[in-house]
């Protein structure tokens, strides 16, 4: 379905004007660029990366010693819960969707998202939604029933005040952007990619974003599921949890776990896709073993399902439950060390570049694969009824996911700051960064380890002197702080690569097609739609290879194109005729130059989006009016977004500025051509 | 290698400090298994552990060697594009799932052996309260908290409940933990060889004071626990009126304390942890005082402050009246 725009209707009459070409803040509130809408993913998370990184260094401050009154109790309680659901929702799943945004449509060479505006709905959800769950500090009522929020003790009976109620409601709204980002994703990655891009062809951060989106279709409504059953408890008195009434006491841990173990994945896998693009780039070597990468990340997705009752191991599930799911825990390490074999694999007979971004993907390998291990020994049943809700626990996933996630997206940071900012991030602060961060890493988190198996529980508030832990707890709370002075050296060299060179589109001779294109993208992304002949593209139209298969520069870059394309039903050559712009005009092409049509800002995406946390607080306070208003806010919204075209006819003044009409594409358009010469247009919605 | 002699430095230092750290006193460890089931437990941790440390060396050392062997040079050509190896793909999928298997098969039997009933044990139904435990032996008729005694060379039964939310209760150096749920009954059991106390803990985040929901095991000689059976199965004296310790008792009931905790004989209730016998035990409050009584006065002057989100309220007692109920307390040995 073509967005046609007929120039001879007049725009519609609107009670606000539909932003066309807005600048400044309005540009940002309104924006639909999958650029923009990923760089205010990063931004927003990486401040709520900071926000979080304070509340852990509030509770390594109490748990520095013994008997710690840095804190009381009831505030612990809500910082360890909000760290760890800031952590989670709050920052590697928005910066893993800020860099899905950004790169995928550009890696699969792409123009936008399948669905723009649905993509600047879902950001926006995010950050209203964690505005909203951060209000509750305001209200002295943080969530404190952990990140994991089990019932009973969520339950009204057992906290009565709000705490709960925002952290429901907070994650009921985040779930809505997680999933509307997985359903554009899922469609984007599925119908836009650039002729000649195979399924086999997609660089592998783009599929292992996919398979993470899929995890997030199924796995959200678990959640929700779970999170809607609390509500009705807590509001209007059902009985879900309900003890007293016969509820299972295991019920909300499984309905958790079934969400929480896919969750996981959802946290490593764009992290592992960051990693398989970055050591390819700097050890001058493709992925080894690339379909093996893809089949082992679909094998993790799929066995991911399988595993989620080792969360509940001292729970009483019966010897032959337990057994099967320690077996599957245990079998699900095979994919992951594969992935691990692989990448070394891909380093061995490199010529490594070490660079900050190859730094922290090594990083990521060498902490994830701690991780990994610790995780063995979780599976191992017996061992693991010692081991759990203790510091043995907190030391793994913080391994995987620190270790892990983190690592890998700052390497992602460091990698594809230059194309985000035209700008590189200086590569000694870098290592600086890495080294430190490194360092204070593992000493926080490998003595957790020993705390575990020496009997120190979670989420404890303060430990009494004598039981051994008080050495390890010392050292912890110092490497917390090396941790965050690493950080703050990355906040010191984003803030100074804004004055550094610009750089040219492939600073780091890279492989894939976001690297064809200049520093930062242009609105429209690729002035041609690129034409894909291999794998790793852009490496290919560099480099050919010589008989034993060594790289070769070519003297001409190999760029695909298709003679067709000039050639469309008789209407005269659509070609793009950059090289005729007036000679004055040293500036960029814009869309309009090109004859592109892009799709236009709207402020709907960000006005549904407020309506939410209006109804959350309504519902909430029991103030159903409010929650009424919001809901009519939202409905209302959703209604002129549904109504308005995902282009806008071009307003007459634009039209005059712009110079000789342009060429009548819309005919264009009715007869396709056996190739696919249209663009790929962003479908309206 | 830069300075192999800097590097040696710090190996001892790092080694020395590791051990240092390790001797420690550890009451609570999961390292030191006293007892059938907690050995068996760390017998197969141990090889897990073993095995996993193999892998580490391989792939960390590995991966470190790597980036030093291939690194960039100027006289290095550009390398090879290998694409993959079917043959190498196939190898570390296959040997690290036979790894597996290794380690899968004894904790199959691990399983299935500790779900086995235990042979002629004492039986202990431990509930979990928000922020206590309670101990009745069942076939003995007594009834406890915070503190749980056993003879040794004898296995102990617990069937785990809870009163409230979910707790998890935990003897780290004779087994791993059970959570105690509410609604739902569960059974753990373990044998202590040798005498000694050993220190647990709640472990299932239950609120404000999880952290303070601590619980002591003393495993004594069989002698020594069929004297504390019979300690603990004596009825309290009422102490005679007129002394402050009299007057505590009286304050006992006027007081509301009856309402909430148990004394055989005098009271019935069931919210508090029975105090028949409360000043035998070493510790109270969820085993976060040791049994003094300074601590009982500041506990008496002010529950919740002490302990956040204890079920016993600030009675607002005044100094006399706490005066006479500890001595009275002090009476329910």
């Amino acid at each position: 379905m073509a967005a046609v725009a007929t120039f001879d209707r007049p725009a519609p009459r609107r009670l606000f004007r539909r932003p066309t070409h807005p600048t400044g803040l309005w540009d940002w509130f309104t924006t639909i660029d999958h650029k923009k809408i990923g760089l205010l993913y990063l931004g927003t998370a990486f401040v709520f990366f900071v926000v979080g990184g304070l509340e852990a260094l509030v509770i390594r401050l109490q748990l520095g010693g013994p008997n710690g009154h840095v804190v009381d109790a009831n505030t612990y309680n809500q910082i360890f819960t909000m760290h760890g659901t800031t952590m989670i929702f709050l920052v590697v799943m928005p910066l893993s969707a800020g860099l899905a945004n950004y790169l995928v449509p550009l890696m699969i060479g792409a123009r936008d998202v399948a669905f723009p505006r649905l993509n600047a709905f879902g950001y926006w959800v995010f950050v209203i939604g964690g505005l909203f769950m951060y209000s509750s500090f305001l209200f002295g009522h943080a969530p404190n029933g952990g990140w994991f929020g089990y019932a009973p003790n969520t339950e009204k009976a057992f906290n009565p005040a709000h705490n709960i109620d925002f952290w429901v409601f907070g994650l009921q709204i985040l779930g809505i952007a997680s999933l509307t980002g997985a359903i554009n994703l899922i469609v984007t990655i599925i119908n836009m990619r650039a002729p000649g891009m195979s399924l086999m062809r997609m660089p592998i951060f783009v599929w292992m974003t996919f398979i993470a989106q899929f995890l997030l279709l199924f796995a959200i409504p678990v959640i929700t599921v779970a999170l809607f059953e609390l509500m009705f408890d807590r509001l209007f008195g059902a009985n879900f949890f309900n003890i007293q009434a016969g509820a299972d006491p295991l019920l909300w841990q499984h309905l958790f776990w079934i969400f929480g173990h896919p969750e996981v994945y959802i946290l490593i896998l764009p992290a592992m896709g960051v990693v398989s693009e970055v050591l390819p780039v700097f050890t001058r070597r493709p992925l080894f073993g690339y379909p093996v990468m893809v089949f082992s990340g679909i094998a993790i997705a799929f066995m991911g399902w399988g595993v989620w009752a080792h969360h509940m191991f001292a729970t009483g599930l019966g010897p032959v439950a337990k057994s099967a799911f320690a077996l599957s825990t245990m079998f699900i390490a095979v994919p992951t060390g594969v992935k691990i074999f692989n990448w070394m694999a891909t380093m061995a007979g490199g010529k490594i570049r070490v660079k900050a971004p190859f730094l922290f993907a090594v990083g990521f390998v060498t902490m994830f694969t701690i991780g990994g291990l610790s995780g063995v020994t979780h599976a191992i049943v017996p061992a693991d009824t010692q081991q759990t809700d203790t510091y043995y626990i907190v030391a793994h996933f913080h391994y995987v996911l620190f270790g892990g996630s983190i690592f890998g997206l700052f390497a992602g940071a460091y990698y594809w700051w230059p194309k985000f900012t035209g700008k590189m991030l200086s590569d000694r602060l870098g290592k600086w960064h890495f080294w430190l961060m490194l360092i204070g890493f593992n000493l926080t988190f490998g003595p957790f380890h020993i705390l575990g198996l020496q009997g120190m529980p979670r989420r404890i508030y303060r430990y009494p002197s004598g039981r051994g832990w008080d050495f390890w707890n010392l050292m912890a709370t110092v490497g917390s702080f090396i941790i965050a002075f690493s950080v703050l050296l990355f906040i010191i060299n984003a803030v100074k690569s804004r004055k550094g060179a610009n750089v040219a589109e492939d600073p780091w001779d890279a492989r894939t097609l976001e690297w064809s294109i200049p520093n930062p993208p242009p609105e429209y992304n690729f002035a041609e739609v690129p034409i894909v002949t291999a794998r790793d593209e852009v490496w290919h139209r560099k480099y050919g290879e010589d008989e034993q298969g060594r790289p070769v520069p070519r003297s001409v870059p190999d760029v695909p194109s298709e003679p067709a394309r000039l050639e469309v039903s008789g209407n005269g050559e659509r070609e793009l005729d950059v090289e005729e712009q007036p000679e004055e005009e040293v500036r960029e092409p814009t869309a309009h130059d090109l004859h592109i049509h892009m799709p236009t800002p709207s402020y709907y995406p960000l006005l549904a989006a407020i309506g939410l946390p209006i109804i959350a607080y309504g519902l909430m306070y029991k103030a159903w009016y409010v929650a009424v208003i919001g809901a009519l806010v939202t409905l209302a919204s959703v209604y002129g977004w549904a109504l308005e075209p995902s282009t806008e006819p071009e307003e007459p003044e634009e039209i005059a500025e712009a110079g000789p009409a342009p060429e009548p594409e819309p005919q264009a358009e009715l007869e396709p051509a056996p190739e696919s010469a249209a663009e790929p247009a962003p479908t309206g919605s | 290698m830069r300075n192999p002699r800097r590097i040696w430095f710090a190996l001892i230092v790092g080694v020395g400090l590791v051990t240092a750290a390790c001797a420690k006193h550890a009451p609570q460890t999961t390292l030191k298994p006293e007892g059938p089931v907690g050995r068996k437990i760390d017998s197969l941790f141990h090889l897990t552990f073993w095995i996993a440390a193999g892998v580490f060396v391989l792939v960390e050392f590995g991966i470190v060697y790597l980036v030093w062997r291939y690194r960039h040079r100027d006289d290095r050509p550009e390398p090879v594009q290998v694409h993959g190896n079917t043959r190498l793909e196939i190898t570390w999928t296959v040997l690290p799932a036979v790894l597996l298997m290794f380690v899968a098969v004894p904790t199959f039997r691990a399983i299935f052996q500790l779900a086995e009933a235990p042979k002629d044990p004492i039986r202990v139904t431990v509930t979990g309260h928000q922020f206590w435990w309670q101990y009745d032996y069942t076939d003995l008729g007594i009834t406890t908290a915070n503190e749980v005694h056993m003879p040794t060379g004898r296995n102990i039964e617990f069937t785990v409940k809870s009163d409230d939310v979910i707790h998890s209760f935990w003897i780290p150096r004779l087994s791993g933990k059970h959570d105690a749920e509410p609604g739902r009954v569960a059974r753990i059991s373990m044998k202590a060889d040798k005498p000694g106390v050993y220190l647990g803990q709640c472990a299932e985040f239950c609120g404000l004071s999880h952290a303070n929901m601590r619980l002591r095991a003393f495993a004594q000689t069989p002698a020594d626990f069929d004297k504390w059976v019979s300690d603990q199965k004596a009825m309290p004296t009422q102490p005679p009126t007129g002394t402050t310790a009299g007057d505590g008792f009286a304050l006992f009931q006027v007081k509301g304390c009856a309402g909430c905790h148990t004394v055989n004989g005098i009271s019935t209730g069931m919210v508090g942890p029975n105090l028949t016998h409360v000043y035998s035990r070493s510790a109270f409050a969820g085993d976060t005082f040791d049994m003094t009584p300074d601590n009982l006065r500041m506990w008496l002057h002010n529950p919740p402050g002490v302990k956040p989100g204890s079920k016993m309220p600030n009675l607002g007692l005044s100094s006399n009246e706490i005066t006479n109920l500890v001595a009275y307390l002090q009476t329910l040995k």
